[in-house]
This record gives C-alpha cells, sequence and structure tokens, in this order.
C-alpha cells in the first residue's frame, strides 16, 4: 500500500515488464536527448541564441543608419490614435545580401518594412525600446523573444518568398493585439 | 470502503484531545491539522472559483465569433486567472496534502500550530491583496509580470506574501516529519505518499527561494527603490519560480495518483524503489528545466539551452514515464489479483468507473501522460521551440497537465477528502459521479482547440486574431478559427465540470448529512468477479494491460515528436 510504511527491503531492482520499461524509457530519453545536438550539425534551424547588451539610444541610433543607409521605398499605413485615424510612412529597407539589418520593437510598432531575397543570409538585429515584445513570423509560424537592452541577432535565410506579418506575441500593454509588421521576400 | 487497510496503532505523540480514529480507515487523525486542510481547502475551492469565473471569461473571449470582453478587461481577468488558478488554488491544495500526509500518513501531531496560522494567515492576505491589486486595474501584467511592466507595489507584495506563507507550511511539514521520527511514531521507511509529498516539499523550498530572489527587488523597483531590473536575469530567475513550481505540482500528483490507486481498488505499486527512485530524479534535475521556457530568448547561449533542457530535463521525464508505468501496473495487479484477470484489459473495464475518486484518477492519468507529457517534451525541445514559443500550443500544453492532469487529481481526492476529513456526505451523488467525466472532457476538448490553433501560429495571450487597427494587415487561415471554436467549446463544458465540483462541494461542506462516527459510504460497490475467474496468484506481477498501454504511449509520443522536426524543417534557415 502506498499509505503504509512498507515492508523492509523494499529497495530492490525492477523486474520484468517493469524493468523493460524502464529501460526502453531510459533508452528514448537518450534518443531524444542526441537528437538536439544532431540537429545543431545537420539541420538547419537552431538558434544560438546571440546577442549583445545594448542602449536602448544606441540601438535606434543603429536602426535610423541602417534606415537611411538601405531605405527602397516608402508604403503609407493607418496610424490609431484614440479614435483618430492619421496616415504614417512606413520606409521599405532592403538589407544588403549577407549585411546587417535591424528590427526596432515598440510599442505598438515594428519598424522598418524589411526586404530581403530568397536563399540569401542575412543578420538580422532586434531590439525593443520600451517593454519585452514577441516576434513571430506569420504564417511560417516562426517565434523569437525581444528584450530592451539586448541586442538579438538571428542569422537567418529566407527559403520562401511573399509577404509576412510580424505579430508580436509578448504581452505588451492595451495595444499589444494590433503590434504588426512586415517582411517582403523576392 | 475498498480497500480496508490494515490498522495502525495510535502511539503516536498526539496529546489525547488532540487525535481520533479515522471511521473508515482507522488511521489516526491529528485534530489540528484537521482544522488546517479544511481551511486550506476551503480556501482552494474559494480561488478556484474566481479562477474559473475569469477563465469561462477569457475563453469565450478568445473564440473569435464570441469576442466577449473588450481588451481591457480580457487582460485583467487573464492576469487574474492565471495566479488564482496556478498560484493560489494549487498551493493552498498542496497544503492541505502536505498536511495530510505529515500528519495522518506518519502517525504524528502537526509541529506547530502558530505557523500553521501563519501559513494560512499570509497566503490569504496576501492572494487578497493580489486580487484587490489587479481589480483595480492597476496590475494588467499577467502572472509573469515580465518587467519593465509595472505593476502595482501591492501586486508583488501580494505575491512575496503567499510565497513567505507557503515557506512557513512547508518548513512545518519538515518539522512534522522531523518530530515523527524523533518520537518514533512510525517503524521503517515513510510511506510512498509521504515520500512523493517530501519531494514535492523539497522542490517546493527551491522554488519559494527563486521567487523570493526575483520578486523583493522587483517590488522595491516597482516603488522606485531600484531603478532597473534586467529583462532577461528576470526571465531566467521568474523561471527558476515558475517552472520549478510545476514540478512540485506534478509530485503531488504523482502522490495523489498513488493515494488514489490505494484507496480505491486497494491497489499497492510493485517495487517501491522504482517508484521513489523516480521521486528522487525529479529531485535532482528538474531545477534546471527552466531553461525551456527560454529557449528562443537573447542573452542566454545554445549550449546552455541544449544541456538544460536534454540531459537534464530528460532525466525528469524518464521519472514521469516510469511512473506512467508503475501507477496503471499497481492498479492492474490489484484489480487481477481480485479475480479480473480475464484477457488484456478485463481489469480495466471492470475498475470502479462510477467511482469519482478512480475516475478522475485515471483519467488525470491519461490526460496528463497522453497529452501533457508529449507535448511537454515536444515544445520544450530546443529547435522545435521556434514553432510553439508564446503561441497557443502553450496553453494548449499546460492544460493538459496542470489542469486535466494536477487539477483532476485535486478534484478526484476531494472526493475522498470531504466525507473523510469534513466528514460530511456528499448530494447527488449521481452528479458527483458524471463531474470528472464532463470536466476531463471538456479541458482535453479545449486543449485540443488550443494546440492547433497555436500549430496555425495563433498567440497566445492576445485578445484580436484579426490584429483590427493593426499598422499591417495579419491574421490566420480559417482553419485557426475553426480550432479557436473548438478551445471555445470545450472551455464551456469544462467550465460546467468545473462549477458542478464547486456547486457539489460547497454543498456537502457547509450543508451536508454530518457523518461523524460512522464510515463514509462507498462509493462503489465492490464488484464481482465472474464466477470461472482465476485469480491471479499472490507473488505474481504480470500487467500485460499496462505494457500495451505504455507502448501505445510510446509510439504516439515517437510519432508526434518526430513529426515536429518534419515540420520544423519547413522553416526558414536560421542561426
Ligand atoms: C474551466 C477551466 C478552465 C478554462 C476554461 C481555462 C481557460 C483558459 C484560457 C481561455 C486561457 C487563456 C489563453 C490565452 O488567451 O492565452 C487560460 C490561461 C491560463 N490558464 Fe486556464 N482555464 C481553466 C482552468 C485552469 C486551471 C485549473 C489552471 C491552473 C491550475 C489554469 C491555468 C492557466 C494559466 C496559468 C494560464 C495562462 C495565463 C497567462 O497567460 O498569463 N487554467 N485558461
Ligand atoms: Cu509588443
Ligand atoms: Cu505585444
Amino acid at each position: 500500500m502506498s499509505i503504509h510504511n512498507p515492508p523492509a527491503g523494499w529497495l530492490k531492482p525492477p523486474m520484468g515488464a517493469e524493468r523493460l520499461w524502464v529501460g526502453l524509457a531510459l533508452a528514448w530519453c537518450i534518443i531524444m536527448s542526441i537528437a538536439m545536438p544532431y540537429w545543431h550539425f545537420y539541420g538547419k534551424q537552431n538558434p544560438t541564441g546571440e546577442s549583445y547588451k545594448v542602449t536602448v539610444a544606441d540601438f535606434a541610433v543603429r536602426t535610423q543608419k541602417f534606415i537611411a543607409a538601405n531605405k527602397v521605398g516608402e508604403e503609407t499605413v493607418p496610424l490609431h490614435i484614440g479614435d483618430q485615424v492619421l496616415e504614417e510612412k512606413v520606409p521599405i529597407v532592403e538589407i544588403p545580401p549577407g549585411g546587417d539589418g535591424y528590427l526596432l520593437a515598440s510599442m505598438w510598432k515594428f519598424r522598418p518594412i524589411l526586404k530581403m531575397k530568397m536563399g540569401q543570409t542575412y543578420r538580422l538585429h532586434i531590439s525593443s525600446m520600451d517593454l519585452q515584445h514577441g516576434f513571430s513570423l506569420q504564417p511560417l509560424n516562426m517565434n523569437f523573444q525581444v528584450l530592451p537592452g539586448y541586442d538579438h541577432v538571428l542569422t537567418i535565410t529566407p527559403t520562401s518568398t511573399g509577404v509576412f506579418a510580424i505579430v508580436c506575441n509578448e504581452f505588451c500593454g492595451i495595444g499589444h493585439h494590433g503590434m504588426t509588421g512586415r517582411v517582403i521576400v523576392e | 470502503m475498498a480497500s480496508a487497510v490494515e490498522s495502525l496503532p495510535i502511539s503516536g505523540n498526539h496529546p489525547a484531545s488532540e487525535v481520533r480514529t479515522c471511521d473508515t480507515t482507522s488511521l489516526p487523525v491529528c485534530l489540528t491539522a484537521q482544522k488546517f486542510i479544511r481551511m486550506h481547502a476551503v480556501a482552494a475551492v474559494v480561488f478556484l472559483l474566481i479562477g474559473g469565473i475569469a477563465a469561462i471569461l477569457i475563453g469565450l473571449t478568445r473564440w473569435p465569433a464570441v469576442h466577449l470582453l473588450p481588451a481591457e478587461w480580457y487582460y485583467r481577468l487573464l492576469t487574474l486567472h492565471g495566479l488564482n488558478m496556478l498560484i493560489f488554488w494549487i498551493l493552498n491544495f498542496e497544503i492541505a496534502v502536505l498536511y495530510f500526509a505529515g500528519t495522518v500518513l506518519l502517525n504524528t501531531r502537526l509541529a506547530s500550530r502558530w505557523a500553521a496560522w501563519g501559513c494560512l494567515g499570509l497566503m490569504t492576505v496576501g492572494a487578497v491583496m493580489v486580487d484587490v491589486a489587479i481589480a483595480q486595474g492597476k496590475s494588467d501584467v499577467l502572472m509573469t509580470s515580465y518587467v519593465p511592466l509595472r505593476a502595482s507595489p501591492w501586486f508583488y507584495l501580494g505575491i512575496i506574501l503567499v510565497a513567505v506563507g507557503t515557506l512557513v507550511g512547508v518548513i512545518n511539514y519538515f518539522a512534522t516529519i522531523y518530530i515523527a521520527k524523533r518520537d518514533k511514531t512510525y517503524e521503517g521507511s515513510v510511506p510512498l505518499v509521504v515520500f512523493g509529498a517530501t519531494a514535492a516539499a523539497i522542490i517546493a523550498v527551491v522554488t519559494l527561494l527563486h521567487g523570493a530572489v526575483v520578486m523583493i527587488p522587483t517590488w522595491l523597483w516597482s516603488m522606485g527603490v531600484l531603478s532597473q531590473i534586467d529583462p532577461a536575469w528576470y526571465r531566467i530567475t521568474w523561471w527558476g519560480l515558475g517552472h520549478m513550481s510545476q514540478q512540485v505540482n506534478v509530485c503531488a500528483m504523482v502522490s495523489v495518483w498513488y493515494l488514489l490507486g490505494t484507496l480505491t481498488t486497494g491497489a499497492s505499486p510493485l517495487n517501491q524503489g522504482v517508484c521513489r527512485g523516480a521521486f528522487v530524479l525529479y529531485i535532482l534535475f528538474i531545477n534546471l528545466a527552466s531553461a525551456h521556457h527560454l529557449l528562443v530568448d537573447p542573452g542566454v547561449g545554445a549550449g546552455w539551452k541544449i544541456w538544460n533542457t536534454s540531459y537534464a530535463m530528460y532525466l525528469a521525464v524518464l521519472a514521469s514515464m516510469i511512473h506512467g508505468f508503475t501507477v496503471p501496473a499497481s492498479v492492474e495487479v490489484a484489480m487481477r489479483k481480485k479475480g479480473f484477470n480475464r484477457g488484456l484489459f478485463g481489469w480495466l473495464a471492470a475498475a470502479p468507473w462510477s467511482n469519482p475518486g478512480f475516475s478522475g484518477f485515471f483519467l488525470s492519468l491519461v490526460i496528463f501522460g497522453f497529452g501533457g507529457g508529449i507535448t511537454g517534451v515536444v515544445l520544450g525541445t530546443q529547435q522545435i521551440n521556434i514553432m510553439a514559443h508564446n503561441t497557443m500550443r502553450i496553453p494548449g500544453h499546460f492544460h493538459v497537465t496542470v489542469v486535466g492532469g494536477t487539477t483532476l487529481a485535486f478534484m478526484a481526492l476531494t472526493y475522498y477528502v470531504v466525507p473523510l476529513v469534513f466528514q460530511r456526505d456528499f448530494y447527488a451523488k449521481a452528479l458527483c459521479r458524471i463531474q470528472p467525466y464532463v470536466f476531463a472532457g471538456g479541458i482535453t476538448v479545449m486543449a485540443l482547440g488550443m494546440s492547433f490553433a497555436g500549430s496555425y501560429g495563433v498567440p497566445r495571450r492576445h485578445w484580436d486574431v484579426e490584429f483590427t487597427g493593426g499598422q499591417f494587415a495579419a491574421g490566420f487561415d480559417p482553419g485557426a478559427h475553426v480550432m479557436l471554436g473548438v478551445m471555445g467549446v470545450g472551455a464551456l463544458v469544462a467550465f460546467v465540470g468545473l462549477l458542478l465540483f464547486i456547486l457539489l462541494v460547497v454543498a456537502a461542506v457547509f450543508t451536508g448529512p454530518a457523518i461523524a462516527g460512522q464510515a463514509m459510504q462507498a462509493w462503489h460497490e465492490e464488484p464481482q468477479a465472474p464466477a470461472d475467474a482465476a485469480t491471479m496468484a499472490e507473488e505474481e506481477h504480470n500487467t500485460p494491460g499496462t505494457v500495451v498501454l505504455v507502448l501505445v504511449f510510446l509510439t504516439t509520443f515517437a510519432v508526434y515528436y518526430f513529426a515536429n522536426w518534419k515540420w520544423l524543417s519547413d522553416v526558414w534557415e536560421v542561426r
């Protein structure tokens, strides 16, 4: 009984089916333990968590420089302030293949619109101006955490083309569910 | 009762006026412990009700066709739901379980009445403080309160008080075990349920210390005393609290499984060494698993993530897989010995499914294993987490661990706590008998809906899947909307099950027929074994049915695991 003191000599090795199961379960856990490092060498999706401490001001300046140097266009999007709907021009910026791109998250925007080419590799720096945010690329469903004070570097290679949405999936206040951005891959 | 158990002599250390002999189990019941078990159980149910009302409102909000609450209230009630359920309901129930295991099963008195008052008082004041801070609308930061989101200082102080109160209760438990040992109130090793509860208590101490380390500076920061809290540091330390406390829940739940297995079918573990070893694995390894909340975070490297989630966490997974065998195997052996020895599953078919203590326990085992266990390991795989982090796959996972698993097991136990500890009988026994099925069914459907919606990318903690007012168009496949509807229907059914539970328990506890002085009415008739039954010999330990069950489990696990790697290979390359 599990509610009574066990008879002396309860410490004995498992036998029969129980032993078989402990062995099988252990083997399965070992397989899963190997799968992760294996994928690091042979798989293509392995975020390393590469990141650097950065001040909010510094990251904002680097983003502005990146936009000024690589801007290829502009898109007019709605800007909701209270009940008013204004307009805002958002730069479209093409990251040089093999080069560095910047994405700045803030309540409740992603800036700028990023443009990439399929098959090219980019170093994408992501950080936040204020709260924690989520970088969720849809409909691909790839998700990364964005923290203020940390430059999170994703070395990314788009393998499909199209217009993708970035949605914020870390709660960041009352405008959270309207926080979206855009990535264009040609 | 199903398991008329050998009675213990009352040779404990109780003052004579402080003990009674249970009329059903003949176990000695410390009256002080009984009083506090009752109060914590009542508090637990009150918080379950608060959390449950919030649950149905947010559930109906996330169902796009209903979209009930305004955004502000969705986030507010989500904060309320997470804390009242995951912290206040669960912790109060766990303290009650500790007091029971520490005193009744060890034939001892509770170490300190004053510490027990302190624990109850701090936990209650803290919880009320948190709930008021949330209701005032100044603490819409969700349960995790990720800095630099800022809540009212009362919010953090309330959480600190709850944590300190719980710690006092846990220390009281250790002191109780200590005096039992000192006064030699039991012989040999402690019972398995006490061993499991102790494992839970040890992990709880480590957990609560993490809580103090993260919450006290955050509280000071919220008052302007500290100027800044590093968000990455906060996340690592907070999850030291947040993740490990889930392991407390797993330990407590598994202990309750063993307890209910014994109470409902007379089951006895085949090899206690194996069961205890598995509990030790929890203590040793789970502490590292907080990493799996940070798998796509900046600030922590891949090596650290992989080490902590694989080599360390998988030994805790191993422990759960072992319990997943030993628990049903013990039931199988008990049933076969009673004569239900036909075929692979004759024992399972003849099990007391009309006993809510049994059905709740066994459904909890199945839901936790097939639902929570498998999804937990898969979502916690470092690379696969890319496709899951902060999506609805996450609440889809934990509603089949801490709700379909732990909460359901605690509900099942309550069907014994009310007659045995409150000494009251239930009304409407037929409703009691169906309640576990309603709740289990609803939660399972809801979690499936959440998980599939999450696979389409739907974020958790998100008010509007249409992104109305967003600067750029975004949205999801129609399939995601269907799945959110499935989630909503499941939430409704689960809510009915939860409300039914609360009504039945409250009616029984406050107005139910008193049954002090008589044995509780058994939840089920001992089923008659077929006349031609070949009873299993005492020394035999054949469990072919359980072997088939666990092999089905392992196959399901492997299929889901490798399918996720396949899906991962289809997304963009990233380093
Ligand atoms: C009738 C029962 C329940 C229903 C219908 C329900 C429903 C929900 C829903 C709809 C969410 C929101 C998901 C989202 O939008 O992100 C949620 C979140 C959550 N639930 Fe439940 N739930 C129930 C019971 C429980 C119980 C018993 C627990 C714990 C023991 C629990 C723990 C949580 C937690 C921790 C969260 C996450 C809160 C957050 O994201 O901050 N739930 N639940
Ligand atoms: Cu955001
Ligand atoms: Cu957000």
